[in-house]
């Protein structure tokens, strides 16, 4: 039984309110940590900002790995593919208002999204695996092909989003680009805790957990992991959005191998099949990165690795995973 | 004429490399279920020992292959019963984390300890130039690729399929439980075929260093080719992971000769086609 059901469950005895205040216990969370980090790291902004874009790809592929048990090792290609729809859009056809970029980016994530769908779910375990790999490969090589459209390996550069809401300049030190960014997560967060709760994501975990009953009980597993990764693509595609959008440039390696398994290792980290679990990995592995490579460029590598094995070894559940599920023990104990 | 018959031979010889490095990776994964992405890390300790041992000391090729081979099993061991011990019959995610994890941690020492740079095991004069077969001549080190690769191949079916550990072995890969129930110790079985596994990674990496140059970041920028041709191949299969390193290793010689520009595009095509063809492998079994 994963920690996401589990946690259901036990909301579930408590009704319907306890879930609503853990929807609004997770937004003030996140608001919460987001003034914090304005205030804690205000010359640091563009870490944050990235942190928050990234945390919409964690997001995303936990809802195909967390909730749908599909391990991918290609997610970046829906970040990448959203980020570069987002780009092109601006350079190339002259969209340059960020809310239309916006839309851009989570409509072509959505598509490639359909596209790894399609190609993904035609196998299972390892050759699976393999195929998600395949795909993320294909789209760096046919972004870098592509170069008329994607700038190839130099970048795709020249990316000046109009003023947000043709207000709200996007300045130096990034604070529009942050906002924007904390209102997209919290939106995200608000709406996937609605898609995870409603009765066509608890179909996605019965299909995790046993495809062959949910196919005896008249629903199509297939088309419910499609319809998942298509929402999933939207996700990620708003993330990589956001990330041209903040950055104002799209490179290659937000179409890479590594981004992809980076994302992995932090939704592991954090713990599948919890939103909560995603974001907390997303923040621990961004941070721990950041003041490590800062540290010691030479050792960070060594570090990661290190952590990677201390979680496979000690919090086999992630860290958010462990964390509460040592909380509903001392809740039972209680009791 | 000429394009086609040095593509051939590259080809032969690639695959080669990459049957000898994967075919361990291929028989561990069969057996022991774990999707062991530090496989390359292995090949990549085999080729940084020859070649300090070569380049630093001096030593003779031979005697730092054999080096080499059992200087990496005698690293990987203890790994083995340390820490893949743990995540046997883990689910994929936690195999997968685990052995990034390990990855990463030997390309941050192999960094530290011998530096970012290229390392080349040197050739000794045997198998340097090229001989000549009358009508065309041939690298005398892709000859000995090829030779090496056969000459695994025919070992390993011999060990599998004529001597009593290889019956041990396919029993264990059918049904461990069953085989543990019936006496077969499958620690020492799942132990000297870990051993092996690792052996073969680090003589791919030394023999094949001249095609797959030997650096830190080695073990992540070839991991994924390997897990690919054993998942293709099928895995814990020989004659499925042996036309998987041909195809595939033919397929990317092709393609890099007659457009460099395209990369690795048609390799990762073949491979998504391969496997929405086969989704068990070239010689998968149902079941599996």
């Amino acid at each position: 039984m994963t920690m996401a059901t589990m946690n259901d469950a036990l909301a579930g005895a408590h009704g319907k309110g306890h879930k609503l205040g853990r929807d609004l216990a997770g937004l003030a969370v996140i608001l919460g940590l987001a003034v914090v980090g304005y205030l804690l790291f205000p010359n640091n902004l563009a870490l944050l900002t990235r942190m928050t874009a990234i945390a919409l790809l964690v997001l995303s592929l936990d809802l195909v790995t967390g909730y749908c048990g599909v391990a991918t090792l290609g997610h970046a290609a829906l970040f990448g593919t959203g980020a570069y729809a987002s780009g092109i859009a601006a350079v190339h056809f002259g969209i340059t208002d960020p809310l239309l970029m916006l839309a851009c980016g989570i409509l072509g994530g959505a598509v490639a999204g359909l596209v790894c769908g399609v190609v993904i779910l035609r196998a299972h375990g390892l050759p699976q695996l393999v195929l998600t790999i395949a795909l993320i490969h294909l789209f760096h090589e046919f972004a870098n092909k592509a170069s008329s459209w994607t700038g190839g390996s130099d970048g795709l550069a020249g990316i000046a989003p109009d003023p947000l809401l043709g207000h709200f300049e996007f300045d130096l030190w990034g604070r529009t680009a942050y906002v924007l960014g904390i209102i997209l997560l919290a939106v995200v967060f608000a709406l996937l805790r609605l898609v995870v709760r409603s009765p066509f994501g608890m179909l996605c975990r019965g299909v995790k957990e046993d495809p062959i009953r949910i196919r005896a009980m008249g629903a199509s597993p297939k088309l419910a992991l499609m319809k998942m990764y298509v929402i999933s693509g939207a996700v990620a595609g708003a993330g990589g959005a956001l990330n041209a959008i903040s950055t104002q440039v799209v490179g290659l390696d937000s179409l890479s191998f590594t981004l992809s398994a980076e994302s992995l290792v932090m939704l592991v980290l954090g713990g599948t099949g919890s939103l909560f679990g995603a974001l907390t990995g997303t923040i621990v592995f961004m941070f721990f990165e950041d003041i490590v490579s800062a540290a010691n460029p030479f050792h960070w590598l060594t570090m990661v690795g290190a952590l990677l094995i201390a979680v496979v070894l000690f919090a086999p559940k992630g860290l958010y995973g462990t964390l509460a599920g040592l909380a509903a023990r001392r809740r039972e104990a209680r009791r | 004429m000429q394009t086609v018959f040095s593509i051939a031979v590259d080809a032969l010889a690639y695959g080669m490399v990459l049957f000898v490095i994967s075919i361990g990776l291929s028989v561990t994964m069969g057996l022991m279920r774990v999707v062991n992405l530090a496989h390359g890390a292995f090949a990549m300790i085999g080729g940084y020992i020859a070649s300090y041992a070569a380049r630093d000391l001096g030593l003779g090729y031979g005697f730092a292959v054999l080096l080499a081979v059992f200087g990496t099993i005698v690293i990987a061991v203890p790994i083995e019963r340390l820490l893949y011990r743990r995540i046997y019959g883990a689910p994929e995610l936690t195999q997968v984390l685990m052995t990034i994890g390990i990855t990463f941690c030997i390309i941050g020492i192999a960094n530290y300890a011998f530096g970012p740079t290229l390392k080349t095991v040197p050739l000794p004069l045997a198998l340097q130039g090229s001989v000549d077969l009358g009508f065309r001549s041939i690298a005398t080190h892709r000859i000995f690729a090829i030779a090496c690769g056969l000459a695994v191949a025919a070992a390993l079916w011999y060990l599998i399929e004529k001597t009593a550990f290889g019956v041990k072995l396919r029993a264990a890969v059918d049904n461990a439980a069953m085989a543990a129930a019936l006496g077969v110790r499958t620690e020492i079985v799942y132990a000297v075929s870990f051993a092996v596994a690792v052996g073969l990674a680090a003589l791919g990496g030394v023999v094949g260093a001249e095609l797959l140059p030997v650096e830190p970041y080695y073990a992540l920028r070839y991991m994924v080719t390997f897990l690919v041709v054993v998942s293709v191949g099928g895995a814990g299969s020989i004659p499925g992971a042996l036309a998987a390193c041909l195809v595939l290793g033919g397929i990317d010689t092709a393609g890099r000769y007659l457009v460099p520009e395209f990369g690795e595009f048609f390799f990762y095509l073949a491979v998504i086609a391969i496997v929405c063809v086969f989704p068990r492998g070239l010689a998968g079994r149902a079941g599996q």
